[in-house]
């Protein structure tokens, strides 16, 4: 997963070019001599959200949201980079012959959207987002500008999210029907499993939630925010005593062997992906959820035509299907093939493997395939 | 329509078979007739729409949604019916309550025309979520595959009251979709349903295996003999409905109706009563292996050309009714009598008597069951896996009754192979690799040997051997596909497991060109180097001598 960008074509820019280009780093903006979420250290970075794939240790300076740069230095340690500054929403900040602010993305506690501004011209970065409600982070907010860089996570007419409302419904139905077993739940540590249990509470599930060992400092983390999430606690060394309770834990936790303390779980997912069938069996999903931290198709649009954008530019995920769509609307739109963004399904987090048992890790490292899946 | 796409959902993803149960019993008791009956017909396999075909609802998509896009997701998802219903636009409708209900579905469907057909679907996936939709396409185009089987479903209905499955096997035959007097009887707001089904299917009597030391407590003598015949258990019933009319009908031992595949055999039922035995293909007076007989399985028509190279013939072992009288009470000693009796009388070429095998004490018995030729079997021993063995005083009992029939099979076929991939399991296992690719040694074109892929198997082992085998792959994997890992298998390192088998077939869906039949893991040969496991001429050779017993 650490492979630079690249460009496959180059796009050739035409609005954009000269104030946002392509390094092997990532993009990259030269009036302003910064980079955004670049997938290598580099001198100066601006970074969207706290997501592994985005946040990277190692940089020399770093502008992000209050929030950002706390979550980067609870995974990476304080000293995650030479220097950081906070960056308010919606407050300009002079970076060279460039303006920049931050607007809320509604992706994650903290995760903001770039917007980039020179001789007059704005260039909105989105890094990942949804439009859809999260009683866990700031909601979305539009930017109107020229160029729209936009994820494609979901970038396909088959991806539209239903209501969180009803896939909790699924959890909680299961739940009183199995209710001897452990409902265990895999989601993403940053974000997925907070709005998770957000959700669960919203849904009156006032019960003890159980966390995996991964989960609780940013939990943690989002309650001292001011984000309800009730009563929580580490799994710890409980095993088949957590019989018909709900335990969350990261997504590649649940085929490990930490997993089968349970015993027989009802094993769950929530991640979009798992809305395709064959997507939810491989993910071992008994119970998929289909709940997911990324704008799906009909947002995508939606959004890609409220910023008013004459031109599109997709970073990553489903491009072609988003492009072609684009085409057809009169859009100028180029695939930029970002390389080394992944999502919450698709990256195994070092910081979650960290947490996984150590004789996963070293089994694994002898194989000499320490990050698939 | 919600509930029950709620339900399919669910099964979908459920491998355990007592959820499964849990699931179908929750919604059988929540839903009302005659959705929950229509369901039923569903999951059973007893609703036929003929006017919607995948190509109907193809054009519908068509109608409706970009072509590149289409070709884009229908890549992703990899399923029609799943693409169609995801990719099916919003409309104002959807969501707004006014989902149908599953009867009126059905309902509809089945008067409706075909010109009106794609209309009313288009209109349902309008009103419908994507859930809804994905069920709604499963019903019409047939076949849920859903992971529940007819005999679930049957066993989730019994379950709402003090029924067994049998039970509902009996009356099954003669009731009709939504089964409301069946659900009626089932949650005790009825009587038994009054059938006047002249031909019900009777639950067929189960045997267990031989464990070889109870031979030490059982007397030889208190048994009749027979030869296990390896073909598909079969019951041919006839009798007269009330008009006066002759209705026959070929069940499996399941109860699934499989008449109109073997309509050669249905039209040799011509007389009252009801046979249970061996379907198998005989040609030239010879009993085929099952390998043969396969040919004309999971067929839901059969061609003349089929039926004249694959002759199916019934190869009875019991009399369960006669002209009327239900015989299943008196003992096996007696019905086997009748059955001699009848089958003298019919004379029939396609329907014979499997006969007893001549062999006293269990020494003789032994014998016979691994080599039958040297019992008369002759040239039938290909159709025969081994022995079975009826209590001469023991009534017909449904399901599998202690200590009254037994089947004593032949030794298994045994090889050497080796582990190349293992895969996660499934529910409990889903954190194991316990689903195992193994191989056998062939020529490479340069002289040297390969492994070449033989089988799968996911059980056999003890939980003990399953963690080591666990411990093994995760050790030594070298590569990874999804849920599938790739195991080192070199010449010196590797895993040998000794796997057990019944038989070989060949198969063109197979890179080895073999198919195993039932295979398992028997032992963990962690002494045996990879080299030292078996070559696919040793499999081969077994093709070719298929009836030797593997001891």
């Amino acid at each position: 997963m650490m492979r630079p960008a690249t460009t496959k074509p180059t796009p050739t820019v035409t609005t954009g070019g000269d104030i946002l280009t392509l390094t092997p780093a990532g993009l990259y903006c030269p009036r302003g001599d910064f980079h955004v979420d670049p997938v290598r250290p580099v001198a100066r970075a601006l970074i969207t959200h706290g997501h592994a794939d985005h946040a990277r240790a190692g940089h020399g300076a770093v502008l992000a949201s209050r929030q950002t740069l706390d979550i980067m230095a609870i995974r990476y340690g304080e000293d995650f980079a030479g220097s950081t500054q906070v960056a308010l929403p919606g407050e300009r900040i002079r970076l060279g012959e460039v303006t920049v602010s931050f607007h809320p993305a509604g992706h994650v506690l903290g995760s903001m959207q770039v917007l980039i501004e020179a001789g007059g011209r704005r260039i909105a970065i989105s890094g990942d987002y949804k439009r859809q409600a999260d009683p866990t982070c700031a909601p979305f907010e539009l930017i109107e500008c020229d160029v729209f860089i936009t994820e494609a996570t979901f970038g396909l007419p088959v991806f539209r999210h239903p209501p969180v409302a009803g896939e909790i419904d699924k959890l909680l139905a299961s739940h009183r029907l199995f209710d001897q077993r452990t409902h265990l739940v895999g989601a993403y540590s940053l974000g997925k499993a907070q709005r998770l249990i957000a959700e669960l509470r919203a849904r009156g599930y006032g019960r003890m939630i159980y966390l995996h060992g991964a989960l609780v400092r940013l939990c943690a983390y989002y309650a001292e925010q001011g984000v309800g999430l009730g009563p929580l606690e580490p799994v710890g060394e409980r095993a088949r005593d957590l019989a018909g309770e709900i335990v969350l834990c990261p997504p590649g936790q649940l085929a490990d062997r930490w997993a089968r303390r349970f015993g027989d779980p009802v094993t769950a997912v929530a991640s979009g992906w798992v809305r395709v069938r064959a997507r939810a069996r491989q993910r071992g999903a008994e119970l998929p959820l289909v709940i997911s931290d990324h704008a799906d198709w009909d947002d995508l649009r939606k959004t890609i035509v409220e910023t008013g954008a004459r031109e599109i530019w997709v970073t990553h995920g489903a491009e072609e299907a988003l492009v072609h769509w684009c085409g057809s609307q009169g859009l100028d739109a180029r695939p930029l093939n970002l390389i080394g963004y992944g999502d919450e399904g698709d990256t195994t987090d070092a910081v979650e493997r960290e947490a996984g048992t150590l004789a996963e890790i070293r089994a694994d490292a002898t194989a000499g395939t320490g990050s698939a899946t | 329509m919600h509930r029950f796409a709620t339900l399919l959902d669910r099964l979908s993803f459920e491998p355990r078979r007592s959820a499964k149960l849990a699931l179908l019993g929750d919604y059988f008791s929540r839903e009302s007739d005659p959705a929950r009956g229509y369901a039923l017909a569903a999951l059973t396999g007893n609703l036929r729409f003929r006017n919607a075909k995948p190509a109907t609802l193809r054009a519908l998509a068509a109608e409706r949604v970009d072509a590149h896009l289409f070709a884009l997701s229908y890549d992703f998802v990899g399923d029609l019916s799943e693409t169609i219903a995801l990719i099916w636009p919003h409309s104002e409708a959807a969501g707004s309550g006014r989902s149908p209900p599953l009867g009126e579905v059905v309902e509809r469907l089945e008067r409706a025309g075909r010109g009106e057909v794609p209309g009313l679907i288009a209109a349902w996936l309008d009103t419908l979520d994507e859930t809804g939709r994905w069920a709604l396409l499963k019903l019409v185009t047939g076949g849920l595959r859903v992971g529940a089987s007819a005999r679930l479903a049957k066993t989730a209905v019994a379950n709402l009251g003090p029924l067994s499955p049998d039970d509902v096997e009996e009356v099954w035959h003669g009731l009709a979709p939504p089964y409301e007097a069946l659900f009626a009887w089932a949650t005790g707001k009825g009587e038994r349903p009054e059938t006047d089904d002249p031909v019900p299917f009777r639950p067929a009597m189960l045997a267990h295996p031989l464990e070889v030391r109870e031979t030490g407590t059982l007397d030889a003598g208190d048994f009749a003999a027979e030869w296990k015949w390896d073909g598909i258990r079969v019951q041919a019933a006839a009798g007269r409905d009330r008009t006066g009319a002759l209705r026959r009908r070929l069940y499996t031992r399941t109860g699934e109706d499989i008449s109109a595949a073997f309509p050669d055999l249905v039209e040799t039922l011509t007389f009252e009563a009801a046979i249970d035995g061996e379907l198998l293909v005989v040609i030239d007076g010879l009993a085929q292996s099952f390998n043969t007989l396969q040919q004309r399985l999971n067929r839901k028509t059969v061609t003349a050309k089929m039926m004249r190279d694959h002759p199916a013939t019934i190869r009875a072992y019991d009399l369960l009714a006669l002209d009327g009288e239900d015989l299943r009470q008196r003992p096996f000693r007696e019905r086997r009598r009748m059955l001699e009796r009848f089958l003298v009388a019919l004379d029939h070429p396609r329907i014979d008597l499997s006969p007893l095998v001549a062999a006293d004490g269990w020494e003789a018995l032994g014998k016979a069951r691994s080599d039958p030729s040297a019992f008369h079997a002759g040239g039938d021993a290909a159709a025969i896996e081994g022995l079975m063995l009826k209590r001469w005083e023991a009534p017909y009992l449904p399901g599998r009754p202690k200590g009254q029939w037994f089947k004593w099979k032949r030794n298994p076929f045994r090889v050497d192979a080796v582990l190349m991939y293992a895969q996660r399991g499934h529910g409990k296992r889903s954190s194991y690799y316990s689903d195992y690719t193994f191989g056998v040694w062939r020529p490479r074109e340069d002289g040297g040997e390969e492994l070449v892929p033989v089988g799968k198997a996911y059980f056999g082992f003890t939980d003990e051997e399953l963690l080591e085998i666990d411990r093994f792959v995760r050790n030594n994997t070298v590569n990874r596909f999804g849920p599938v890992r790739e195991v080192r298998h070199e010449a010196q390192a590797g895993l040998v497991l000794e796997v057990a088998f019944e038989g070989l077939n060949r198969s063109g869906r197979h890179k080895s060109g073999l198919a195993m039949r039932f295979p398992r893991i028997s032992r963990l040969r962690w002494d045996k180097p990879p080299v030292e496991a078996d070559r696919i001429d040793t499999l081969l050779a077994l093709i070719m001598d298929g009836a030797t017993d593997g001891a």
